[in-house]
C-alpha cells in the first residue's frame, strides 16, 4: 500500500495544510511553500517508517481542531498550530522533520540557497586549505603532556 | 558436529579485525562470526539526493531506530545516553567519525595521579608499537608534534583547515588556548587502495568514496588474503564450556535462522562494552550461574559513555556547512585534572564544521530558533551554512551501577535476551560539562556567534561502550588478566572497549585497536602455555 493510500484524504488536506504553515512560499525568496503540489507528492510517496507517526500526529491535530483542521479560519489556524507543536510530543517532531527534509531536498529551494543539485557523491567539494600560520602561537607556546611516574 | 577450528572470534567490528589479521600469521585456522553482512558502498546515503534524509530512518547511528535484521534491540530507556552502534563487517567503524586520538599516558594512572578509579594493569608504553602499527594499518592523516597530545606519526597529512578550521583557529589564538588538527582515519592522499577524501560531508554514516578507514576495507581485506574465515550473517547465542571449565566453542544462528554449534581451542570475544557483557550474561550454565567469566560479579559493570557536551552557534561568515569532513581539530587545554575547576580528571574538545541544510532545519526547528511562517526563509538563510560546533568529551568514572544486564522481556530476532541499560551522569561528569559549555559559549562568542545552542548531554550520543568487562590483575576487581584473558576460564580473551579500565577523555576506538593488536601479539608470544 502506497503511503498516499495510508493517509485518509482529510489527513491529507491537513498535512498540506500545516506544511504551508511552516514553510509558506515566498516571493522575495522565489521558492515554494511546502504544500507546493510536487513537495507534497514527495512527502506521501516517502513517508514509509514515519507513516504510522504522520497519521497519529495528524489524529492529534484534528483532535485539537474539534474538525478537519484545514476548513479552520486562519486565525484558529494559528492557536491550534501552536498547540499541536507544543502537545504533540514526537509525532508532530516526526511530521515537521518529513515537512522540512522534503522541501529542503526539492530543487527550486535548493537553488535558492545556491546549492548544487546533487547528490554529494561522486563530485564532492572543495575545501580551502586554509591558512597554517593561524597554528604558530600554538606552537610558540608548546606545553607538555602530563607526566607520569 | 562441525570441525573444531583454533580460535574463533566474536564479532569482525574494530577489535575483531585486528585480532584475525594479527593472529593470522600464526597459521592457525581462524573463524570469526559477524552478525551483520559485507558492506556495499554503492548503497551509501552520500550517493542519493537524499542523503540527508536516511539518517532519520535506515542509516540511523541508533540499532532501534535503524532496525536491520542485523540488528538487535537495545533498552535504553534508563539512560539520558542511548546506545549507538553499527552491526556488519567493520562494525561501528563504518559509522563513526572518524576522529582517532589516543588516550594519554596519564590515563592508565589515574589512581596514582587524581586518587579516584583505578590505574591500568598496563601503561601507555606497552601499547606504543601497536598504536603505531594501527595507524599504518588504519591509514591516519594528521599533523606531528601536538604538544598537548601523545606523540603520533600520521603517514598523510591532515585535513584542509577549510573556512570552519580558521574561524575557530582565529578564536582559540585570541582566547590563548591550545588547538590543533585532529588526527583522523580520513585519507588525505591515495592510501593503500583507498581513495582520497573527497570532501562528501559526513562521515558519520559511511564513506562511498573509501576515503575514511573503517575495518572492511582496512584490515578485514588482509586477513582473508592471510587465510581467516569471515562468516556473516551468524549471530551468536552464547558460548558454551566443558567440565573443566574451559570455552568448547559458540551456538549461533546461521543466515537462514539454523541454529549451529561451532567447537573451537580459543574464544575471543569482540563484540564491545555492550554486545560483550550481554554474551556473556546470556552464557549463564551451571557451573557459571552468574554469567560466564563473571566471578568478580563485574561483567556488564562500570559501563562508562563519556557524556557529550555539545554547544554551538551561528557566525555570519560561510562556513563549511556539509561539505567536509564534520570534525578537523581537536582542544586538550582542559584535558587533565585542576582541582580549581570544581572536578577531577577532563574533558578532550573535537570541534564540528557545520551541518546540512535538511539536519540544521529539523534542529533548528526544534530548538525553537527556526520559526514558522513568513520569517522562516529569511531565518534558514542567517542559519544555514553559518554554524560552527563544539563537543566535549567528558571522561566519565566507574560507577558500578552504570552497567548493562538482560532485559527480562525484550528479545531480538532470534529470541536471544537483549540488553538492558541503567546510567546516569554522574555529578563529577555534571561539572565537568557545564565547565565545557562555559568555554565553549566564550570560543563561539570570541568567533562572532549568535544563537547558541546546547546539547548536553547529545542524547544519541552513546558511541562509546566502555568498561564492562574490565581488565586487571586482581580476579576478584576485574574480569580479564592484563593481558585480555578471562581470569575464569583460560581459554576465553576480550579484546575490545569492554577491558577499558577508565575511559579517558578522548574517542576510543584508536586505543581500542592497539590494545587488540597487543593481545595478539600475547597471545603469539604465548602459545605453548596460552592456558596455563
Amino acid at each position: 500500500m502506497s503511503a498516499e493510500n495510508q493517509l485518509t484524504r482529510a489527513q491529507r488536506d491537513d498535512l498540506r495544510t500545516i506544511a504551508a504553515m511552516i514553510v509558506p512560499a515566498s516571493d522575495a525568496y522565489k521558492v515554494p511553500g511546502a504544500d507546493d503540489p510536487a513537495i507534497q507528492a514527495d512527502m506521501l510517496a516517502t513517508l514509509g517508517r514515519d507513516s504510522k507517526l504522520v497519521a497519529a500526529a495528524l489524529d492529534h491535530l484534528a483532535r485539537l481542531a474539534g474538525q478537519p483542521f484545514a476548513e479552520l479560519d486562519a486565525a484558529k489556524r494559528d492557536v491550534v498550530a501552536q498547540e499541536f507543536r507544543s502537545s504533540g510530543g514526537g509525532a508532530a517532531a516526526t511530521l515537521v522533520r518529513v515537512v522540512l527534509q522534503c522541501y529542503y531536498r526539492d530543487d527550486r529551494v535548493l537553488h535558492s540557497l545556491g546549492l548544487e543539485l546533487r547528490a554529494p557523491f561522486p563530485k564532492g567539494y572543495v575545501l580551502p586549505d586554509g591558512d597554517w600560520s593561524l597554528l604558530d602561537p600554538v606552537k610558540a607556546r608548546a606545553g607538555s603532556l602530563r607526566r607520569v611516574p | 558436529m562441525k570441525d573444531p577450528v583454533d580460535v574463533l572470534i566474536i564479532g569482525a567490528g574494530a577489535s575483531g579485525a585486528a585480532v584475525a589479521w594479527s593472529l593470522a600469521e600464526t597459521k592457525m585456522h581462524i573463524l570469526c562470526l559477524e552478525q551483520g553482512g559485507w558492506m556495499n558502498p554503492a548503497e551509501y546515503p552520500s550517493t542519493g539526493r537524499d542523503w540527508e534524509a536516511k539518517f532519520y530512518g535506515e542509516w540511523s547511528s541508533s540499532p532501534n531506530i535503524r532496525g536491520r535484521p542485523e540488528d538487535y534491540p537495545i533498552n535504553d530507556d534508563n539512560s539520558p545516553i542511548k546506545v549507538v552502534n553499527y552491526n556488519a563487517v567493520g562494525g561501528s567503524t563504518v559509522m563513526y567519525t572518524a576522529h582517532w586520538p589516543r588516550l594519554h599516558p596519564s590515563d592508565f594512572k589515574v589512581k596514582t595521579l587524581d586518587g579516584v578509579a583505578d590505574d591500568w594493569p598496563i601503561d601507555y608504553d606497552a601499547l606504543t608499537p601497536f598504536f603505531e602499527e594501527n595507524d599504518r594499518m588504519m591509514g591516519t592523516s594528521g599533523l606531528s608534534g601536538d604538544p598537548l597530545s601523545p606523540l603520533t606519526h600520521p603517514p598523510m597529512p591532515q585535513q584542509p583547515l577549510g573556512l570552519s578550521g580558521a574561524i575557530i583557529g582565529k578564536a582559540m589564538n585570541e582566547r590563548g588556548w591550545h588547538w590543533w588538527p585532529s588526527d583522523t582515519t580520513v585519507a588525505t592522499m591515495d592510501y593503500e587502495g583507498r581513495a582520497r577524501c573527497i570532501n562528501l560531508g559526513h562521515c558519520t554514516p559511511a564513506c562511498a568514496q573509501g576515503a575514511k578507514s573503517s575495518t572492511d576495507i582496512t584490515y578485514w581485506p588482509h586477513a582473508v588474503r592471510a587465510g581467516v574465515e569471515l562468516r556473516t550473517h551468524c549471530r551468536v547465542r552464547e558460548i558454551t564450556t566443558d567440565e573443566n571449565g574451559m570455552a568448547t566453542g559458540v551456538v549461533y544462528y546461521d543466515k537462514d535462522g539454523v541454529e549451529q554449534f561451532q567447537p573451537a581451542h580459543v574464544v575471543i570475544i569482540a563484540c564491545n562494552g555492550v554486545g560483550t557483557p550481554r554474551l556473556l550474561l546470556n552464557s549463564a550454565s551451571s557451573r557459571f550461574p552468574n554469567g560466564l567469566a563473571n566471578s568478580s560479579g563485574l561483567v556488564g559493570k562500570n559501563l562508562m559513555f563519556h557524556p557529550y557536551a555539545q554547544i554551538y552557534g551561528y557566525v555570519k561568515e560561510p562556513t563549511d556547512s556539509n561539505r567536509a569532513p564534520p570534525t578537523c581539530l581537536w582542544s586538550k587545554e582542559w584535558y587533565d585534572t585542576d582541582l580549581a575547576r570544581g572536578f577531577v580528571r577532563g574533558y578532550g574538545v573535537q570541534f564540528v564544521r557545520g551541518a546540512g541544510p535538511v539536519f540544521e532545519a529539523v534542529v533548528s526547528e526544534q530548538k525553537g530558533i527556526l520559526p514558522w511562517g513568513a520569517d522562516h526563509h529569511r531565518i534558514f538563510r542567517k542559519l544555514n551554512g553559518h554554524r560552527l560546533g563544539f563537543s566535549a568529551i567528558c571522561e566519565d568514572l566507574p560507577e558500578e551501577h552504570n552497567q548493562v544486564t538482560l532485559d527480562p522481556v525484550l528479545k531480538d530476532s532470534h529470541g536471544i535476551p537483549a540488553p538492558k541499560i541503567d546510567y546516569t551522569i554522574s555529578e563529577n561528569s555534571r561539572k565537568m560539562m557545564e565547565h565545557a559549555l562555559a568555554r565553549g559559549r566564550e570560543i563561539l562568542e570570541t568567533a562572532g556567534a549568535s544563537d547558541i545552542c546546547v546539547n548536553s548531554p547529545i542524547p544519541w550520543g552513546g558511541w562509546h561502550l566502555l568498561g564492562t568487562a574490565r581488565m586487571g590483575t586482581d580476579p576478584e576487581r576485574s574480569v580479564v588478566n592484563e593481558w585480555g584473558r578471562s581470569h575464569d576460564v583460560k581459554n576465553l580473551f576480550i579484546v575490545d572497549g569492554s577491558v577499558f579500565v577508565t575511559s579517558g577523555g578522548v574517542n576510543p576506538t584508536s586505543t581500542i585497536q592497539a590494545i587488540a593488536l597487543y593481545v595478539a601479539d600475547q597471545m603469539k608470544q604465548r602459545l605453548a602455555n596460552l592456558f596455563d
